[in-house]
C-alpha cells in the first residue's frame, strides 16, 4: 500500500537523510523522498497501521534533520 | 522568496554590514570578542541550535554540527593565539548561509518555472444547468455530461464535440505550435486550448481519466523514479562526509605527535586549522542537490516539447541508447492505407476509381475506405446494385448497369479478365468492367514526410543500428527501408514474432548499451515493455500506449525521438559536469588544504562557489528548443 506525502525540506542531502531515517521504520517497506517536487512515497507493510507509522516516520524525520516537515 | 528566505536575507545583510563596520574600529581584547560575536551568532545561531540538538541526537556528522564545528574551532584557535582575528570564521559561517539561501532560492524557482511549464492542469468545468453554465470542479462532472468551453480556456475533461467550431492550442501537450481544428463529431482531448469559438462537449471520460490527469501524474511522479547517478551521489555523500571527517581527526592529531617523535615543534595550532578547512570542505550538499535537479529540468524541458519521459532513470536509460527498432506501421508510416496510384487504366483514372468506389461502397475495410476516400466525392448508392463480396477475393457489383469486378488476381481469373502484374509494391486492386480488364489501383501505408529526416537526426544523434519490424510483406517493407536509409529490415512478422525479434537484437547488443522500441502503443505494448526503452509515438488519447511505454511522444512526428535522445544525452551530459566538477574541486581543495596552502577562505569559496555553478548548470538542462 502506496501514500504519498507532501514534505518540507530544505535541502538535498537532508531529503536524502529522511529517506534512510524513513526506510528503517518499523512498518515501513519502502519509501522514496522526491526532494524537487517536494513529496514522499511510503510503501507500508500490509498489516501496518498507516498514521502509527507515519508518526514514527515523522519523529526519525525530525531526529536527523530538525527543520523538515511531513504533512499527514 | 518565502518568509524563511526573507528572514534568513535579512539576517545575511545586517550581519555583513557588521562585519564591515568592524573591520574599520579597532576593537581588540575581550570588547573585540563580544563586538565580533554579535554578527557570527545573528547569521549562524540557528546553525549552532541544531548542532547541538544533533549531538542530543548521535547525529554527530550532519552539516551544522561541521560547520558549527569549524567555525567555532576557529574561533577558539584566534582566542588561544590571541590573534583577535574572528573574521574568517564569521565569513565561513556567513557565505555557507549565503550558499544555504542561494540554493533553497533556486531550487524553489526551478522548481515554480517547470510546474508553470506543465501547468496543463484545469481549474474548473461549465456544466450546463438550468440556469446557464455552472462552474464546477472537474472532478465532479460525470461522463457523458455536457460541458461547454469558452474561448481561451482549457478544456477540461476528454470527449466529443457535439457543436461549435475552433481552433485548439494544443502546445503544452505536445509542443506542436500550430493549432488543431475541431468542428462536431471530433474527439478532443483535455488539457489543450480552445481558441477561438466556443464548443460543446460531451465528455467521454471521467477526469481522472482524462489526457489531461494521466500526463500529470506521469510526470509529477517522473523525478521519484530515481537514476542509477542519483543513488551513487547520494551512496557518495554518505561515505564521504565521514571520511572527510575522519581525515580532519588524522590532520589534526597525526603530524603534531609525528613532530614530537621527531623532535620538533608540535604546531598544534597550525594543523587544527588545517583540519577545521576540511571540515568546510566536507558538505556534500552541492554535490546533491544538483543531480536531482538537472533531472527535474531534463523532464521539465522534455515535457514542454511534447516528451513525456516517465522518470530519471528512463532519462539516464535513453541517453545511453545505440540500437533503435522501429514498428514501421504508424511510427514511420501514416498507419493509414492511401491510393497510391492507378496504373494500366482502359479509363481515366477518375472514372476508374469512380466505379470502383461504387463498387467497395458498402465494404469498411480499410482498403475500401482509402478508395472511397481517393474518390473524394459523395457515393451514389442508388448507381450501385447486386454487390457481391468474394470471400479473400474482392468485390463484383453491377455500377451503372456494368457489372464491376475489384479485386486479386484470382477474382479476375474468375470473371475471365487478364491481369497485367504492377511493378509497384504495395496491395494492388484489379479492375475489370464486364469481364474486361480495366487496369490496377495501387494502395499503400505512405511514409510519413519527415521520417528519413527522422532517420538521419537519429544517426547524428549517436544511434549506430536502427532496424525497422514490420508485418508487411517482404518487398513492401525493403522498399520503406530503402526510402527511409534504414539498413536492418525484419518483415512478415506476427507480434509475438516482434517481441521474439527484439529479445533477439538486445542480445546481440554491447554491454552497456541500450535498445530503445518505437511504436505506435495501440497494438504492440508487449514489445514495447519488453524494450529497454519502450517509446510510445503519437500518443494523444492512447490510454495504453501512456501506460506501456518509458518515453510518450505526444504527437506522431518521428523528429521527436532524436530529439528525446538528445535531451536526454545533454542531461547527462549535465549530470556528468557537475559530478566531476563538484568532487574536483572539493578533491583540489582537500589537498591543498591539508597542504596548508588553502585556508577557509578558499575552502568556503570552492564550496559555495560550487554549488553555484552546479545548480546553474544543472537549469540549464532545462532548455531544449534547440536539440
Amino acid at each position: 500500500m502506496k501514500k504519498t506525502y507532501s514534505i518540507d525540506v530544505d535541502c538535498a542531502a537532508c531529503a536524502n537523510k529522511m529517506e534512510a531515517a524513513a526506510r528503517k521504520t518499523a512498518g515501513v517497506k519502502g519509501c522514496t523522498v522526491d526532494f524537487m517536487m517536494q513529496r514522499m512515497i511510503v510503501d507500508f507493510e500490509d498489516d501496518a497501521d498507516r498514521s502509527s507509522v507515519m508518526s514514527d516516520v515523522r519523529k526519525a524525520c525530525k531526529r536527523v534533520e530538525r527543520d523538515c516537515e511531513i504533512f499527514i | 522568496m518565502n518568509r524563511k528566505q526573507r528572514i534568513m536575507l535579512i539576517r545575511i545583510i545586517i550581519s555583513a554590514s557588521m562585519m564591515v563596520v568592524l573591520h574599520f574600529i579597532d576593537a581588540s581584547g575581550a570588547l573585540g570578542f563580544i563586538l565580533y560575536m554579535l554578527p557570527y551568532l545573528i547569521v549562524g545561531y540557528d546553525i549552532l541550535l541544531e548542532a547541538i540538538s544533533g549531538i542530543i541526537h548521535g547525529q554527530v556528522l550532519d552539516e551544522c554540527f561541521l560547520m558549527a564545528t569549524a567555525t567555532v574551532g576557529a574561533i577558539a584557535l584566534a582566542l588561544y593565539e590571541g590573534s583577535g582575528d574572528y573574521t574568517e570564521a564569521i565569513a565561513v559561517m556567513l557565505f555557507y548561509q549565503i550558499g544555504e539561501l542561494f540554493q533553497s532560492y533556486a531550487v524553489g524557482k526551478s522548481r515554480r518555472n517547470i510546474a508553470e511549464l506543465m501547468d496543463i492542469r484545469p481549474d474548473y468545468a461549465n456544466i450546463e444547468a438550468d440556469a446557464g453554465l455552472e462552474k464546477v470542479d472537474p472532478d465532479d462532472v460525470a461522463v457523458g455530461s455536457i460541458i461547454v468551453v469558452q474561448p481561451g480556456a482549457k478544456v477540461p475533461i476528454d470527449g466529443i464535440v457535439i457543436e461549435g467550431e475552433s481552433s485548439l492550442n494544443t502546445v503544452a501537450l505536445t509542443g506542436e505550435s500550430l493549432p488543431r481544428d475541431a468542428g462536431p463529431g471530433d474527439a478532443i482531448v483535455s488539457g489543450s486550448i480552445n481558441m477561438t469559438g466556443v464548443l460543446r462537449i460531451r465528455t467521454t471520460k471521467e477526469f481522472g481519466e482524462s489526457t489531461v490527469s494521466k500526463i500529470l501524474d506521469l510526470v509529477e511522479n517522473a523525478s521519484s523514479r530515481k537514476s542509477k547517478s542519483e543513488d551513487f551521489i547520494s551512496k557518495f555523500a554518505r561515505i564521504y562526509t565521514p571520511a572527510v571527517c575522519i581525515g580532519a581527526l588524522l590532520l589534526a592529531v597525526l603530524p603534531p605527535l609525528a613532530n614530537a617523535a621527531l623532535g620538533n615543534p608540535m604546531a598544534w595550532g597550525s594543523w587544527i586549522y588545517r583540519a577545521l578547512t576540511f571540515l568546510v570542505i566536507s558538505c556534500p550538499c552541492a554535490l546533491v542537490i544538483s543531480i536531482p535537479l538537472s533531472f527535474f529540468a531534463g523532464i521539465g524541458g522534455a515535457s514542454n516539447a511534447g516528451v513525456l519521459i516517465k522518470g530519471s532513470n528512463y532519462l539516464e536509460t535513453l541517453s545511453k541508447t545505440r540500437i533503435v527498432v522501429f514498428d514501421k506501421t504508424g511510427t514511420l508510416t501514416k498507419g493509414a492505407f492511401e491510393v497510391s496510384g492507378v496504373h494500366h487504366g482502359t479509363l481515366p483514372d477518375g472514372k476508374l476509381l469512380e466505379y470502383a468506389a461504387h463498387a467497395e461502397s458498402a465494404s469498411s475495410h480499410p482498403i475500401a475506405k482509402s478508395i472511397m476516400s481517393a474518390y473524394g466525392r459523395p457515393i451514389d448508392r442508388s448507381r450501385v446494385s447486386g454487390i457481391e463480396e468474394i470471400g479473400g477475393s474482392g468485390i463484383t457489383a453491377y455500377v451503372d448497369g456494368h457489372r464491376v469486378a475489384c479485386g486479386n488476381e484470382r477474382l479476375m481469373k474468375m470473371v475471365g479478365a487478364k491481369t497485367i502484374p504492377c511493378r509497384s509494391v504495395g496491395t494492388i486492386i484489379h479492375i475489370a468492367i464486364d469481364g474486361s480488364y480495366a487496369g490496377h489501383i495501387l494502395i499503400s501505408d505512405t511514409l510519413k514526410p519527415r521520417s528519413a529526416q527522422a532517420i538521419e537526426a537519429l544517426r547524428s544523434a549517436g544511434i549506430q543500428r536502427i532496424v525497422m519490424l514490420t508485418g508487411d510483406s517482404h518487398a513492401i517493407a525493403e522498399k520503406g527501408a530503402s526510402e527511409l536509409g534504414i539498413d536492418e529490415v525484419y518483415s512478415e512478422l506476427m507480434p509475438d514474432g516482434k517481441v521474439e525479434k527484439v529479445e533477439y537484437l538486445m542480445a546481440s547488443k554491447m554491454q552497456g548499451s541500450k535498445l530503445a522500441f518505437v511504436g505506435d502503443g495501440i497494438n504492440d505494448a508487449p514489445v514495447i515493455r519488453r524494450a529497454d526503452i519502450g517509446i510510445a509515438m503519437g500518443a494523444m488519447g492512447s490510454d495504453a500506449a501512456i501506460e506501456a511505454a518509458d518515453v510518450v511522444l505526444m504527437d506522431d512526428d518521428p523528429m521527436k525521438i532524436a530529439k528525446a535522445i538528445r535531451i536526454s544525452q545533454k542531461c547527462l551530459r549535465i549530470v556528468y559536469e557537475n559530478i566531476v566538477l563538484a568532487i574536483g574541486i572539493k578533491a583540489a581543495c582537500l589537498i591543498l588544504g591539508a597542504l596548508g596552502l588553502a585556508g577557509m577562505w578558499l575552502a568556503i569559496f570552492a564550496d559555495v562557489g560550487v554549488m553555484v555553478i552546479a545548480v546553474l548548470n544543472a537549469i540549464r538542462a532545462l532548455f531544449v528548443k534547440k536539440l
